[in-house]
């Protein structure tokens, strides 16, 4: 059954999601895309004229929605977000409005975990720091680079047990890790449970976190929390930079009361304080966790499924409100 | 035993050294520029030679130690010490296994993750700024991934452990087929290379691995294909994987290791979808230190006459 563009169901797309470059075509071929950037008009303007009768959005994981935004799509019956965070999202305004919501699910958490455990051997084992020496040419000058530091028996405290963290558990174990976490609650797990991340910062010398933003893990990693890792602590954060109080992280890094840190994730992207720009005791990532040909794909098809599933009135693929 | 002469091939571990110096009377072979004046002179007081992956104990320089006792290598590799020599001369040869195996395969797997996500180039590109002009490409997922290792021995085994919690299958390619294992043999090298996605260097090197890794077997890993290695620079034709990776034949490589250390082929250096570490695989303070402890616990137990901790001839 051939449709033509105007039977395709109408979806405004917010926040210009990286993976339509790749996939846009494609989504244009099942949905009428309302992008608001190829616009001339003011984005408020944009969505009066045309979007008053938009049922669905499908916004990137930057894009505040807040009641403000809600208020002017009136129609608005599910929001798809390409992130599986949703510290951007008012999810209590969605849900009093009837509006369901839903994510990327779990589908980026092997390639986060991966990519957690990459900057951890990376932090440790002075990676990328060895890789800058050679390609400097300093290895014939400096016959050896300075000794780094083992990864097996680093008692490794994971913070938020969710998918995410539970696919680093996996990960770290056979590199002979000793793991524990701090969770909400307690889960059917055989690593330690400690429901205070600075006694879990106590019994640490490593901290990945992998926690959702929320109002209560705002500034969770503090000075506190650094302190009570140690001197030889590393921090891995591949999760959203305002978990960790990013201020009080680079004076420790400077200071040396902790001895290193991965960062996928900053407080204010893509700004990256200067000061750990010439540490080489850091690894910095430009929010890349995620990022793979494959997840990419699957964010495409699960994008497209969820709403796909909304326009034929079935249940969403990977709900976020109990609708 | 401060009067048996230990013959230090090159510095390799200051800890190592310093215990030397303590318990024997230690030469610093590295002070010496005239090498012949050298073994002129103290020949006949050297009664072990402590070598590492640089430098060894070669024929030659076996010869010229008519005192040898014992070669107590720092490092597990033995390419560097002539075993066929010692054993006609009934010379003692140690070296450091299973401590270093941890360490040496948490590189590996690092090495993989490096360069299959780009981390290097992640930071270079953080720290250059160029985050502000734009967000970084998509980079090609790890998990998943099929890994043919070279060599089953304790590191290559390691490896495959830990590869296997990515989700990553393992096949291998060795002398014999291991028994006790589920990993997909291969008898062929190149039907190894032309079935995994990851190849990685964990063998011996003898005179019949140099090189084991050829045009030949790059071509069959491919485009999309990454080489590791962590074994020694000669087990790969460093030659043809520059003119491989410069030329797209292979798509990537992790490498602690070159054919003549500490010299780098330039032409890798602007490349991105490249590693490159100075052989740092056991270089941890935990591993060298164990590395070393075990170095001086051979040499005690050969000169109190006890059974050697680590022997290999």
């Amino acid at each position: 059954m051939a449709e033509s563009k105007n039977d395709l169901p109408a979806v405004i797309v917010l926040g210009n999601p990286s993976f339509l470059k790749l996939y846009g075509e494609q989504f244009s071929s099942k949905f009428k895309l309302l992008k608001p950037w190829e616009s001339s008009l003011p984005l408020n303007q944009f969505i009066t004229t045309h979007a008053q009768s938009v049922q669905a959005m499908l916004c990137s994981g930057g894009t505040r929605v807040t009641p403000s935004l809600l208020s002017q799509f009136p129609s608005l019956r599910v929001i798809v977000t390409t992130s599986a965070g949703l510290n951007h999202m008012d999810l209590d305004e969605c849900r009093r409005l009837g509006i369901s919501v839903a994510n990327a699910g779990t589908i980026f958490s092997e390639d986060v975990a991966d990519f957690a455990v990459g900057l951890l051997i990376d932090v440790l084992r002075k990676v990328s720091a060895a890789d800058r020496f050679v390609r400097n040419g300093l290895w014939p000058l400096h016959r050896d680079y300075p000794l780094a530091s083992k990864v097996g028996g680093r008692k490794v405290g994971i913070v938020g047990l969710g998918s995410i963290g539970l696919e680093v558990a996996k990960r770290l174990e056979p590199f002979g890790c000793v793991i524990s976490y701090q969770s909400r609650k307690k889960k059917p797990v055989p690593f330690p449970f400690y429901p205070d991340v600075h006694e879990l910062a106590t019994k640490c010398d490593v901290l990945v976190i992998c926690c959702a933003l929320t109002d209560q893990t705002r500034h969770l990693i503090n000075k506190e929390v650094l302190l009570a890792l140690g001197k030889q602590g590393i921090v891995i954060n591949i999760a959203r930079g305002a978990i960790i109080n990013e201020m009080e992280l680079v004076q420790c890094l400077v200071q040396g009361e902790i001895a290193g840190a991965g960062l996928d994730v900053f407080k204010n992207e893509p700004n990256v304080p200067e000061e750990l720009l010439s540490l080489d005791n850091v690894v910095l990532s430009p929010h890349v966790a995620f990022l793979t040909e494959d997840s990419f794909q699957d964010l495409y098809e699960l994008m497209s499924g969820n709403l796909e599933a909304f326009f034929l009135n079935k249940p969403l693929l990977t709900p976020v409100l109990d609708d | 035993m401060e009067s048996i002469g230990v013959l230090m091939a090159c510095p390799m571990s200051s800890y190592l050294e310093q215990e030397l110096d303590k318990r024997f009377n230690l030469y610093r072979f590295w002070n010496f520029p005239q090498k012949n004046e050298f073994l002129t002179q103290h020949a006949n007081s050297i009664r072990a030679v402590v070598g590492n992956a640089f430098a060894g104990a070669d024929a030659e320089l076996i010869d010229s130690l008519p005192k040898l006792e014992i070669v107590s290598s720092f490092s597990v590799g033995l390419d560097k010490i002539d075993l066929n020599k010692c054993k006609e001369k009934g010379i003692r040869v140690t070296n450091t296994p299973d401590v270093l195996t941890e360490d040496v395969a948490d590189l590996a797997i690092g090495l993989m993750l490096a360069v299959l996500r780009r981390i290097c180039e992640c930071d270079r590109y953080v720290r250059k700024g160029l985050w502000k002009t734009g967000d970084f490409k998509l980079t090609s997922k790890f998990s998943g991934k099929s890994v043919g290792i070279i060599g089953l021995g304790r590191i290559g085994l390691a490896i495959a452990k830990r590869a296997e919690a990515f989700g990553c299958p393992i096949s291998y390619h060795s002398r014999s087929e291991k028994p006790n294992t589920n990993y997909k043999y291969y008898s062929s090298l190149v039907e190894l290379a032309s079935n995994c996605q990851i190849l990685v260097v964990a063998c011996a090197l003898t005179p019949e691995t140099r090189h084991i890794v050829n045009r030949e077997v790059m071509e069959a890993l491919g485009p999309k294909g990454v080489l590791i290695n962590i074994g020694r620079g000669p087990h790969v034709d460093e030659k043809e994987l520059v003119s491989a990776l410069l030329e797209g034949r292979l798509g990537g490589a992790g490498l602690d290791v070159f054919e003549n250390e500490p010299e780098v082929p330039e032409q890798l250096f602007g490349l991105e979808n490249v590693v490159l570490l100075p052989h740092v695989g056991s270089g941890t303070e935990e591993t060298r230190k164990d590395m070393a402890d075990l170095v001086l616990g051979n040499l005690e137990a050969h000169f109190l006459n006890k059974p050697l901790l680590t022997p290999v001839v």
